[in-house]
């Protein structure tokens, strides 16, 4: 009677550390998604699987999941230690956190850039202003391919680190700051509910109407 | 440090007794003595023996943590907090009403769901409650006696913490426990499907679902759990089940000035409930600090609540309660939290 989420065998290609205990997990890509879904992730077929987005782009060959490892966590830390050949299961994409080729701003916190991520990956940065915010500059997951797309529309808000090459400060406070948001675009949000919540706050204060805001929380 | 006894289960409890070379029939007793006789100290645990009791003592200890404050509402509502790790405070919800006396427990401390509409959620999340700190709030309450129901709609998305959550009315409604009936008790969900599956599965209690709003682009604008478990898919998995007779699905639903009280809102509702035996309940919206939703006023709820009984529908209007205490909203708990603003990762 009951239907879960099935999940499928795959072979983990490569586990990249790209940051303090911050990983990039890939496998063979063998199905269709749409950026900005999510994947449910676990080392048992049967168990309780987490969620995580895909970063990587609709047609590339492989799927990227970005991950920061929890130290008391259950998955993370047995995730980070996978090597090449090793066998994770994952559920088919789900998911409508998705955007169109509209202006639009995406704001991120950590690793809640990678349906963003994906989306650049995937031919929909035109018209995109991104926002991420981070504690230290080595945060700034995939920046190079960030800048490398959206140039100047590309804001890096560094909150811990003080010789930060970018502005030095919480995303809410550049938010804050600024005068010109249009309200008449989406604002996409990713990232912990505080964050969210917060930024969100912000942009209805702003005049931006809440149906404008689409936001994903991790949990 | 000693491991806090009170909150496991009886296989948890067993666990422990053995590995001090206790019999297992140890466990029923130490399960008798905390949930049927809320005996809190070890020592007073007679049918154990003083060696037995002396083994305990060394490792284990039987902690229960009283309310630090509580609001009294004029409608005699109480809202009471307790603390839970450093600097971190629940709420629950005490409402008396006639022959009733139900508890609203919390789940978690803040929440991860970020619901446009809920106070809680501008906390963020700092943890989980464990098994025993949400049946701390009930065997803490001072009214635990005059009981009649739970419901978990306090703090916290429950299908977040499952585990816990199930643990807990396991609690409650074994044998070996309180011996409550899972029909006097409801869980609520914004919908995550697969815990919500396990609870299904797993307990007879109650399901509480909260909709508000039966389209899929609307109700991501004020819930963002919508983007990865759409309300369309939440109510999919409902009817594959069988509920009988005994278990209550019931869907609440904050009514929203010009937002989901539409007569277009109540035809797409009765389209999505169609054919599942439910309940809906119409909640009055409280404003929390800088929300840019208004609640509906009682007329446009009536008129909202006929819509759909004219349909067939079994239709509710949730009497407000400690609306002088903000019973429901997170509101004092937010408040006490001492927040450490500056390691956010943002």
């Amino acid at each position: 009677m009951t239907v879960k989420r099935v999940l499928f065998k795959e072979e983990v290609l490569s586990v990249k550390s790209i940051a303090n205990e911050v990983f990039v997990l890939s496998f063979a890509r063998d199905f269709e998604f749409r950026s900005g879904q999510v994947i449910s992730l676990d080392l048992v077929a049967d168990g309780q699987p987490r969620l995580y987005s895909i970063a990587s782009g609709e047609k590339d060959n492989e799927i990227e999941i970005l991950f920061d490892e929890k130290p008391d966590g259950r998955l993370t830390p047995l995730l980070s230690v996978l090597k090449p050949g090793d066998t994770i299961f994952v559920s088919e994409p789900f998911g409508t956190f998705q955007c169109d080729k509209q202006e639009a701003m995406w704001i991120a916190a950590g690793t809640g850039v990678a349906p963003f991520v994906s989306m650049l990956r995937s031919g929909l940065g035109q018209n995109k202003t991104l926002i991420h915010g981070a504690r230290w500059d080595e945060n700034f997951y995939f920046s190079q391919k960030i800048e490398n797309m959206l140039h100047d529309k590309y804001i890096r808000c560094c909150s811990q680190q003080e010789d930060t090459a970018y502005f030095r400060g919480r995303l809410t406070e550049w938010l804050d700051s600024q005068t010109k948001l249009s309200i008449d675009i989406q604002y996409y949000l990713c990232g912990s509910a505080e964050m969210v919540v917060q930024v969100r706050d912000i942009l209805i204060k702003k005049g931006i109407p809440f149906q404008n805001i689409i936001s994903e929380t991790y949990f | 440090m000693k491991i806090n006894l009170f909150g496991l289960t009886l296989n948890q409890l067993k666990k422990q007794v053995l590995s001090l070379g206790l019999p297992a029939f140890t466990a029923t007793q130490l399960a008798d003595w905390m949930y049927k006789k809320q005996v809190t100290s070890l020592d007073s645990m007679t049918n154990l023996s003083k060696q037995v009791r002396e083994k305990l003592e060394t490792n284990y200890c039987i902690e229960l943590i009283p309310s630090s404050k509580v609001q009294t509402s004029t409608d005699g509502t109480k809202k009471y907090l307790y603390p839970t790790q450093i600097q971190k405070f629940i709420e629950a919800a005490y409402i008396p009403d006639a022959a009733r006396a139900t508890l609203c427990v919390s789940t978690q401390i803040g929440c991860k769901m970020g619901c446009l509409f809920c106070m809680t959620g501008k906390q963020g999340f700092q943890g989980n409650l464990s098994s025993g700190e949400i049946l701390n709030q009930i065997q803490s309450l001072p009214e635990f006696e005059k009981l009649t129901n739970i419901v978990y709609m306090g703090m916290g998305e429950p299908m977040d913490n499952v585990e816990a959550v199930l643990e807990s009315i396991e609690i409650m409604t074994s044998t070996w426990g309180y011996g409550w009936s899972p029909k006097r008790i409801t869980v609520s969900t914004i919908g995550i499907i697969p815990a919500m599956i396990t609870f299904l599965e797993r307990t007879q209690a109650h399901l509480a679902v909260s909709l508000h709003s039966p389209f899929d682009n609307e109700r991501r604008e004020i819930m963002p759990i919508q983007s990865v478990y759409p309300i369309s898919g939440v109510i999919n998995e409902i009817r594959r089940w069988e509920l009988g007779r005994q278990r209550r699905i019931s869907f609440e639903y904050i009514m929203f000035k010009g937002v989901n009280d539409t007569a277009r809102h109540a035809n797409e509702l009765v389209r999505l409930l169609n054919g599942i035996k439910c309940r809906i309940n119409l909640i009055r919206f409280h404003p929390i600090p800088d929300t840019p939703l208004e609640g509906t006023a009682l007329e446009g709820i009536v008129e909202f609540q006929n819509r759909l009984k004219a349909k067939g529908l079994t239709v509710t209007i949730r009497a407000s309660r400690g609306e002088d205490i903000f019973a429901a909203c997170g509101l004092l708990s937010t408040k006490e939290l001492i927040k450490i603003q500056n390691n956010t990762e943002f």
